[in-house]
């Protein structure tokens, strides 16, 4: 069995364009979340999301690597040459060697949409042009960048709701841990617009606590009404210890376990019992007790049924207040496909600036959130292993356990 | 539509759009060969032609045309 470390690391989010920026906002407690008045106009029940820039790549790719990228795609791009980039990834290692590309999507909504509206005006499939089709697909974010990276190794996309980014993670972990791959690009990628979220609005999952846009992600308080959709891209280069202490990479952090599994019941209420069988078999994986976990970064996307069901599940394995827990979704809103990733990220940079983050907007506990011992506000303090857990639609669960080696 | 503005709109979208390098745009210069136009760019200068000159043709018209020249020519007779 080989050992997996984390030798790169990359992020583009709604409260960071690279590392240090997400540090900080990490360590000040600062939201990413806004308003967007287009939102209210199209029937939105909620006009709360994530904000991000929209990157401008003209002149740093091709037009011909740069057509078949969707918005999240530009986003992972960047989040992967930063990574690449730390992890002192050459162009000569890429073209030597089987580097491999694991990443986390479920959706492309724009193009398809754009794409069908400009069919039904031209009538003629033919002036749909090139970029569409390698922007529609699920798989785009993985197709894209394997082919502007030149990666030779394993490539496809991971599809798990809003566990994807982790599952990618985790999927890589036991490529590289069985000895099938040295070294894979790993990460989670999430567009951030109206048509993407419009069906998932109609639910009436997310907050329409729209007074103080800052204010409305509160996970675990007892206040909470919804979750706020966001996004960007995180990417982590996974590698086998031995590769990356011959080539002199920096070990930023080990992944020590991945717990999965399947609530086996409704397609979007989660339970206690699927998380908590996650969280036992990540502890199982990494061969560690529960008191051994010095923070744990929570799914709690703020929902009053999602939030409740980890609260309990991880009450159940920790026990009451024993472990320092935050959301980082309280700021940056619920990533979704990349919340798996950028979670993971969020608190390597905890780990290595040994602080740990806010749940910000948490006032009030409720009867299952008194139990856990949740960040208000910043706290120094060293992180040795921390947990993440990330958990979606249809039940799916993913819990990932990473060792600090900074 | 006369030729120079036929060669000024063909010359335009060639840069702006595809993002060749005008120094390359020569009337023999050969599209895959010397301007490194694929497959996929002839779908998108189809797009760029109706945009341009309010007319469609297909990816596979243009098989036959090998060089700018050619290719102000195929536009001539069809504008």
């Amino acid at each position: 069995m080989n050992r997996v470390v984390i030798t790169g690391m990359g992020i583009y989010s709604t409260i960071g364009k690279n590392l240090d920026e997400v540090k900080e906002s990490l360590y000040q407690g600062k939201s990413g979340i806004g308003f967007d008045p287009e939102r209210k106009e199209m029937g939105f029940r909620s006009a709360l999301t994530g904000i991000i820039e929209k990157p401008h790549l003209k002149g740093i790719i091709p037009r011909r690597e740069r057509v078949g990228l969707a918005e999240q795609g530009e986003y992972a791009f960047l989040a992967t040459n930063d990574a690449l980039k730390y992890s002192g990834i050459s162009e000569d290692f890429l073209n030597s060697r089987e580097v491999g590309i694991l990443y986390g999507n479920d959706s492309s909504a724009v193009p398809v949409v754009e794409s069908y509206d400009l069919m039904n005006k031209k009538k003629d499939t033919s002036l749909l042009g090139s970029g569409y089709i390698f922007q529609s697909m699920n798989s785009t974010v993985s197709m894209n960048l394997a082919v502007i990276f030149k990666l030779k190794g394993i490539n496809f996309t991971v599809s798990g709701a809003c566990a994807s980014g982790a599952h990618a993670i985790g999927i890589g972990f036991m490529m590289i841990k069985h000895g099938y791959q040295d070294c894979i690009v790993c990460g989670g990628a999430q567009e951030i617009n109206a048509v993407s979220m419009a069906s998932f609005d109609g639910l009436g999952a997310f907050s329409v606590d729209e007074k103080d846009p800052k204010k409305a992600s509160k996970p675990f308080d007892a206040g909470r009404d919804g979750l706020i959709p966001s996004g960007g891209a995180a990417t982590i280069i996974l590698e086998s210890y031995e590769s990356a202490v011959r080539r002199g990479a920096p070990i930023l952090g080990e992944i020590l376990g991945y717990g999965f599994s399947s609530n086996g019941n409704h397609i979007s209420v989660p339970n206690v019992e699927g998380p908590s069988a996650s969280l036992v078999r990540s502890l199982k994986d990494a061969d560690l007790k529960p008191e051994q976990i010095d923070y744990i970064n929570a799914h709690a996307t703020s929902t009053p049924v999602g939030d409740a069901a980890e609260a309990q599940a991880m009450t159940n394995i920790f026990g009451k207040k024993s472990i320092p827990i935050s959301s980082t979704k309280s700021m940056t809103g619920h990533e979704m496909w990349m919340g798996g990733a950028s979670e993971i990220i969020y608190s390597l940079l905890m780990a290595h600036n040994s602080f740990m983050a806010p749940n910000i907007n948490f006032n009030t506990p409720d009867e299952h959130s008194a139990n856990l011992d949740v960040i208000t506000e910043t706290r120094e303090a060293p992180i040795n292993i921390f947990l993440s857990n990330s958990f979606g639609f249809g039940g799916t669960n993913s819990t990932l356990i990473v060792k600090n080696c900074k | 539509m006369v030729k120079s503005e036929i060669i000024e709109k063909v010359n335009t979208f060639l840069i702006d759009e595809l993002e060749i390098d005008p120094a390359s745009i020569r009337p023999d210069a050969n599209l895959k060969d010397d301007l490194d136009i694929d497959s996929l760019d002839f779908v998108d200068i189809a797009v760029l032609v109706e945009r341009t000159f309010d007319f469609t043709i297909k990816a596979e018209d243009l098989m036959n045309v090998h060089t700018i020249s050619e290719f102000y020519d195929y536009i001539e007779t069809k504008a």
